[in-house]
């Protein structure tokens, strides 16, 4: 047999959205690794053409259920920037409130509900609870305060339906916000606990030399915006993001793949942020960090779920601090009127940078749009590290050899759901 | 009594719907202890198989291996309950039914990723009968809850047939269109959200689709007499529901 199959997972579970992943064994060369996306795309780049801008931030944020305020951000901060809107800096601060929102839950649900079974030895977190159910009970209750959050700002925890071009339709009073903070108190003590959790796993290791790229914004641990920055030194505005990075397709994936021009994959999310933003981290997490051994530079996917966690400590000391500042903003939406132009805009998903960018007519309709999300971005090099990881797979019983393949994919969180939302009009024209 | 047989699956969607069943924080471990869970994949890598009691869907169903994958799906189960606008009616990527691009022969695209996709999105009703639906992009996690609740119990789901305008008038708010002239979907909504949009200031946009007995034809008119113009209308109907009948005659009959 010139081919074998070495591994193949079947249905990937634990993961947001569907897909598989095959290692296939040559006569010659290296292993074929292919993380298959099967998942029909959902061309949301086509409908979007002739819609107003007004419209596209509650359009696209129904690419992805677990991570909408990213597309909402992201969105709008591309119109924001063409028209030449002046944000409230009461409303940034409480997107940022939502923001750090989908960050907790988002980051809660990997963290214990997708990532820890794999090193719990359990199928799943229900099947944890019943040996630990005092800590998945706290994990739901640190996920609950994200949704809480996201609610309280937003409306609901899937698709807010608060943000606007210009601002926000009607800010949360100071009530409704304040009376969380007993509970995001008592959580940001709990969540040390569950940190320590998390790092007792015994993790695998795959120290390598990734391209790490993510957003750097001065004022803050960016979020919400910033510049593109990378461990190559790197240092572009986000209108440059198409001049350094291309996608392109293949044909196991209905997700676009993405390399730096000239280069080769890359990685975005929350170990590209710690180790470029490290300084910024919030001191409590930095300390966290420091207890556990962690400093910058970072190029272990393995150690993802420990910076996630740290991500949820920076989130919770953040959100604490603005909740308790919070001022009703007394003009939460800016005036604004529609101009013709190619905008671009960027935040940090929880999985990482997400970009955007939109070319709008006169009539400030939607002439082109294109987005390109973080699962989308790390596909190439997931697969990358899976590469790196054929010896050990190969040494390893078919189990073990199926459940590391799965976990080096897991650790990227991987949303199959964003990454396959794309098939846009034009991509025939797109780069073999 | 034997535990119910639960199957959670996802076709075309954003995942969001089934999120819904793990934020509900508070009820999921023992809602998840009063089932047999035997298929969820996005929760846990056990899979038990069919058959199923109830079978919780999302998505559209827009590739072809999608269809196969439903009809298995329903004669696996006892009950296929639709969960949110993809699945009840298309999503929002049926918008591209819309458009030329959902008339293109897949085979004129070279990409296989392109070629799997069914020319258009349908929802699940349109290949299997659908014994529930649970409306709303996303559903709301209190009829989600509901809904289980009746299951568990053996009892029929129910589910409030009125419009989202009678949720805004328990709220208390000030009427949008009569006051502003701000587009809202409230009057023709299936209710669910809570009145979520006009509580906020602003217009209803139909996640939940068309409430029952929708006379969209005079709604619009009314809507024109509060100075809405009518692409605007058009535009709001052509969202999370835009496949679903009622919505999707007057955008036909209108432009």
């Amino acid at each position: 047999m010139a081919r074998r199959v070495m591994v193949d997972t079947g249905p990937l579970a634990r993961v947001e959205g569907e897909g598989s992943l095959s290692i296939v064994g040559k006569k010659t060369g290296s292993p074929e690794v292919k993380l298959n996306i099967f998942e029909p795309p959902r061309f949301f780049e086509a409908f979007l053409r002739g819609r107003r801008a007004e419209e596209v931030p509650d359009l696209v944020s129904r690419i992805c259920g677990i991570c909408p305020v990213a597309y909402q951000i992201s969105s709008l901060n591309a119109f924001e920037g063409l028209f030449g809107v002046e944000v409230d800096e009461q409303v940034r601060r409480l997107r940022r409130i939502l923001y750090y929102g989908e960050w907790i839950e988002s980051h809660a649900l990997h963290v214990f509900m997708l990532a820890a079974p794999d090193f719990a030895g359990a199928p799943d977190a229900m099947a944890m609870a019943k040996n630990d159910p005092g800590l998945v009970k706290e994990a739901l209750t640190l996920k609950k305060m994200g949704n809480n959050l996201v609610s309280a700002v937003g409306g609901r925890e899937i698709h807010p339906v608060s943000l606007k071009i210009g601002g926000i339709y009607r800010a949360p009073s100071k009530e409704a916000l304040s009376s969380l903070l007993p509970e995001l108190e008592r959580l940001r003590v709990s969540v040390r606990k569950m940190v320590a959790f998390i790092s007792s796993f015994q993790r695998p290791s795959l120290e390598r030399d990734a391209t790490l790229v993510c957003l750097h914004d001065p004022a803050r641990y960016a979020i919400d915006g910033g510049e593109i920055v990378s461990n190559q030194g790197l240092r572009l505005p986000p209108s440059a993001f198409e001049d350094n990075f291309e996608e392109y397709q293949v044909d196991y994936s209905s997700a676009l793949h993405s390399r730096t021009k000239g280069g080769g994959s890359y990685m975005v999310g929350p170990l590209a942020r710690f180790s470029l933003n490290f300084e910024q981290l919030n001191p409590v997490a930095r300390g966290l960090a420091g207890d556990l051994g962690l400093k910058p530079p970072l190029n272990d996917p393995f150690q993802g779920i420990l910076v996630r966690a740290l991500e949820i400590v920076h989130a919770l000391e953040e959100t604490a601090r603005e909740v308790s500042e919070y001022a009703r903003p007394t003009r939460p939406s800016a005036p604004y009127l529609a101009k013709a132009g190619t905008c671009f805009g960027v935040s940090e998903a929880p999985r990482g940078l997400l970009y955007h960018t939109y070319t709008v007519n006169a009539r400030g309709l939607i002439e082109r749009a294109k987005i390109v999300p973080p699962t989308a971005q790390n596909q190439a090099r997931m697969e990358d590290d899976v590469r790196l990881l054929v010896p050990r797979i190969m040494e390893s019983d078919a189990d073990e050899a199926r459940k590391l393949g799965e976990m080096a994919i897991r650790n990227y969180d991987p949303c199959i759901s964003c990454a396959t939302h794309f098939l846009r009009l034009d991509v025939q024209k797109a780069p073999a | 009594m034997a535990k119910l047989k639960l199957g959670v699956f996802k076709f075309s969607s954003c995942d969001g719907c089934q999120l819904s069943i793990l934020d509900a924080e508070d009820e999921l471990l023992s809602l998840l202890d009063k089932v047999e869970l035997r298929d969820f994949l996005e929760a846990s890598s056990a899979s038990a198989g069919a058959p199923y009691d109830i079978a919780l869907v999302e998505g559209s169903v827009s590739a072809l291996e999608e269809v196969e994958r439903i009809v298995r799906i329903r004669k696996e189960s006892k009950m296929l309950v639709a969960i949110g606008a993809c699945a009840t009616s298309g999503g929002l990527q049926a918008l591209r039914n819309w458009s030329r691009l959902g008339l293109v022969e897949p085979a004129v695209y070279p990409e296989p990723a392109a070629a799997r996709a069914l020319e258009k999105a349908f929802p699940l009703s349109d290949f299997v009968a659908v014994d529930f639906e649970l409306r709303g992009c996303p559903v709301s996690k209190t009829q989600l809850l509901q809904f289980f609740a009746s299951a568990l119990r053996g009892a029929k789901p129910r589910l409030p047939t009125s419009a989202v305008c009678f949720e805004c008038k328990r709220e208390g708010n000030v009427c949008l269109v009569v006051a502003g002239g701000t587009p809202c979907l409230g009057p023709v909504t299936a209710a669910g959200c809570g009145a979520l949009c006009p509580s906020r200031g602003r217009g209803c946009y139909g996640c939940f689709g068309p409430s029952d007995d929708v006379n969209l034809d005079s709604y619009a008119t009314w809507l024109t007499a509060h100075g809405v113009d009518r692409q605007s209308i058009g535009l709001l109907l052509k969202g999370a529901n835009s496949m679903s009948p009622e919505f999707r005659r007057w955008v036909e009959k209108n432009g």
